[in-house]
């Protein structure tokens, strides 16, 4: 690609890059919060937010009721009816992941860590009985009924196994994390109404040229994205740096024992870890329908991944870090797509990561969630 | 973290129990043998285990033929996780793009057998295996000198460049792949072809046995204890004098050889690749098949290669269900064995006599850490 054309759309390129980046920071959080604390890969973080895209649609059509085209022109709204709607689809988005991420914890995690868990029990029994009574009949609402039959007594003798407390290795909260991340995908994949299609979201937002920057044509949506994301992030930080509850997640970041025996309720805190990683997940959720009006189940993978990549490229358990990495990650993929050529993108995001760690082994800003500096 | 703790944590052993293993060893050594020669000859008779009452309803595949299955997935994916398993179980470095090896390996033979020259099979293999080794340093030289998790997500990131480059580059074949790879030699009355998948399974099994007994010398070698040392705790190993990087390049070469050696296999048995056979997603299975038999089992690892392989096959009849089954299984198996099917267990002489496990975390837990 010759130079010209790259100096003619690089401020294009930025302010896609900049929103890019503001998604991938935002779910990257997620990934911070729980390795900061837990020293643990959340690999099912990506499909939280696969899940919170499909919380924003169905808010949008089934409780809102906005239909995907009227007249043949999208459903555009104008005002305060589409600040209500946006502002509705964001938090349907961020209950919904918030609640599946703590779920997620409950279920996949914290009986591994050997204390006791009623919800996590139920919910491995009722999973054990469904998974079980499809070797018998595929009929939907049959197998949900002797899942249901089931969940009594085998929940029962899943809390006493769980109550040994026994510490599992760290491998296997990885793959309890694959395993979770590939049943929530697949679940979405069989039960929701069009299978493994894409769905289109409905595009309330007419995507008009807020205004010119340096040349380049700047689109509301992205205009959205970007404050969005930075609102989102200023909440965390102030949440982490200034409640009382902030304090606990940094505390038991630096020293799990310590902060037990000062009385800080870990296992609460590191609910709260999830929750917010997962309220994070659900705005990206949101934001990521509003700019490319579609979802699928399996988007979640490779953003998971390349948010995964933004968090270590900032420094994981590093708040800011997030950011950055997150922000140079979407930069530099856009960047270099325009001169390698599009099918590199994902090639020039790995190869970063690789050069960044080779000259910071601990990305750019450290890991540092523990050290309050955040 | 105190050099008593270090010492503790170097020879706690990861499991307390006496297995089969114990058992079979405390027997005389005639019928030891006999019993791992009956082993191995009903390993190569499996083709006909369908027909086996019991077995054959346990290991019967609906809808697809069992020894395709065999041949197709359970050798090459019990023969991945064996490779995995000197890295990730034995020296304790997080590989997340142990594709990207099995990758190389197959399309070295893919290049070297049709795309671009006409070698026998056979001779390719060796060249694959070199080459696999030597992205395995190449991969290694720069990286390992990074921690835990930053060696995850890099690695992860070395099997997509791979699969991406395949994918971009013509002389590769594009992602149109590469067609008409040469098949291994005939063997008297083993003739390789697409009608019998018995002579690959013989082929894959012998590579197998051969590896495992490969591996098991090395892993009672100098190396394998040196491998012990920096997987319990790094620093506290190189301070004894072993020379950490030497032995995770090690690591990390040797795992690739083995995983371009199942390449070869691979693409000897269906002689089409392309790059979409080598997703993200199977590096992702491979480890699952590893931390699924046991984290530094060399018999786990062949455990968990197999039921990973084999189980989406055995659930056919889920239809398309079987994936979800497979990521609950998954978890299920994680949260009732976190050691793994068949956890690692530490030789008896070396456990301290007055041992006894712990109820707080360990040095590997997931919460707790110095």
């Amino acid at each position: 690609m010759s130079d010209w054309l790259i100096y003619r759309t690089f401020w294009d390129l930025t302010v896609t890059g900049v929103a890019l980046g503001s998604i991938y920071a935002l779910v990257a959080l997620g990934y911070t919060l729980v390795y900061g604390v837990l020293r643990l890969i959340n690999f099912a973080h990506s499909e939280i937010f696969m899940v919170g895209t499909f919380a924003t649609l169905i808010t949008a059509t089934n409780f809102i009721g906005i239909p995907l085209l009227e007249e043949g022109n999208y459903p555009y709204r104008t005002g305060f009816t589409l600040v209500a709607i946006l502002l509705a689809c964001i938090v349907g988005g961020m209950v919904v992941s918030g609640a599946g991420a703590v779920l997620l914890e409950r279920v996949a995690y914290r009986p591994l860590r050997g204390s006791g868990e009623h919800v996590g029990a139920v919910v491995l029994a009722f999973a054990s009985v469904f998974t079980a009574s499809l070797i018998f009949t595929d009929h939907t609402r049959l197998n949900l009924i002797i899942g249901l039959i089931g969940t009594a007594p085998l929940s029962v003798l899943y809390l006493r196994i769980f109550r040994r407390g026994r510490q599992a290795p760290r491998l296997a909260f990885l793959i309890s994390a694959i395993g979770a991340s590939t049943a929530i995908a697949e679940a979405v994949a069989i039960w929701s109404p069009r299978d493994r299609e894409q769905y289109q979201t409905p595009r309330v937002l007419e995507k008009k040229v807020l205004f010119e920057f340096l040349g380049t044509e700047v689109r509301i949506d992205y205009v959205l994205v970007i404050v969005g994301a930075i609102l989102m992030m200023t909440a965390l930080v102030l949440f982490v740096n200034r409640t009382r509850l902030g304090r606990g997640v940094r505390a038991v970041a630096q020293d799990v024992e310590t902060a037990k025996i000062l009385g800080v309720n870990v296992d609460f805190v590191i609910l709260i870890t999830f929750l917010l990683g997962g309220v994070m997940a659900g705005a990206a959720a949101m934001m990521f329908t509003l700019v490319y009006d579609q979802t699928r189940f399996n988007i979640g993978f490779l953003l998971g991944v390349k948010s995964f990549t933004a968090a270590v490229l900032g420094g994981i358990g590093n708040l800011r870090g997030a950011l950055l990495g997150g922000l140079v990650l979407g930069l530099g993929e856009n960047y270099g797509a325009a001169i390698f050529g599009g099918q590199w993108k994902d090639v020039i995001a790995f190869v970063l990561l690789l050069v960044v760690l080779m000259f910071r082994p601990t990305g750019i800003l450290g890991e540092s969630l523990a050290k309050a500096r955040v | 973290m105190s050099l008593s703790d270090t010492f503790k944590t170097l020879t706690k052993p990861a499991h307390a129990v006496s297995g089969i293993g114990d058992k079979i060893s405390e027997l005389p050594r005639v019928s030891r043998w006999s019993l791992v020669a009956l082993f191995i000859v009903s390993l190569y008779l499996m083709p006909w285990w369908p027909e086996v009452p019991v077995l054959g309803w346990l290991v019967d595949t609906p809808g697809t033929s069992f020894e395709g299955v065999i041949t197709d997935k359970v050798v090459i994916y019990v023969l991945v996780a064996l490779g995995l398993n000197v890295v990730v179980g034995l020296a304790g470095l997080l590989d997340l793009g142990y594709v990207g090896f099995y990758a190389v390996g197959a399309y070295v033979v893919g290049v070297l057998s049709s795309q671009h020259a006409n070698l026998p099979w056979l001779v390719c293999v060796p060249i694959a295996v070199a080459v696999s080794m030597l992205a395995g340093v190449i991969l290694g030289t720069p990286t390992l000198r990074l921690r835990g998790d930053y060696l995850a997500i890099v690695t992860l990131g070395f099997g997509e460049i791979i699969r991406i480059s395949a994918n971009n580059a013509d002389w590769l074949g594009g992602s149109r792949g590469i067609s008409k790879i040469a098949k291994p030699p005939n063997i008297g009355p083993l003739k390789f072809g697409i009608l019998d998948a018995k002579p690959y399974f013989f082929l894959g099994l012998t590579v197998i046995l051969i590896t495992v007994f490969f591996l098991r010398r090395l892993e009672n070698s100098r190396v394998g204890r040196a491998w012990n040392a920096v997987r319990e705790d790094e620093d506290a190993a190189e301070l004894m004098g072993v020379h950490t990087f030497k032995f995770k390049l090690w690591a990390f070469a040797i795992g690739a050889a083995i995983g371009g050696l199942a390449g070869t296999l691979y693409a000897g048995k269906v002689r089409f690749i392309n790059p979409s056979n080598f997703p993200l997603q199977l590096s992702i299975l491979f480890i699952a098949a590893v931390v699924l038999g046991g984290t530094g089992n060399m018999w786990g690892a062949v455990l968990g290669g197999a039921v990973v392989a084999w189980m989406p096959e055995r659930f056919r009849g889920f239809a398309d269900k079987r994936v979800f089954v497979f990521g609950v299984a998954l978890v299920l198996v994680m949260v009732f064995r976190p050691q793994g099917l068949i956890p690692r267990k530490i030789r008896k002489e070396r456990w301290l006599a007055n041992w006894k496990p712990s109820q707080s975390g360990d040095a590997d837990s997931g919460v707790s850490r110095g």
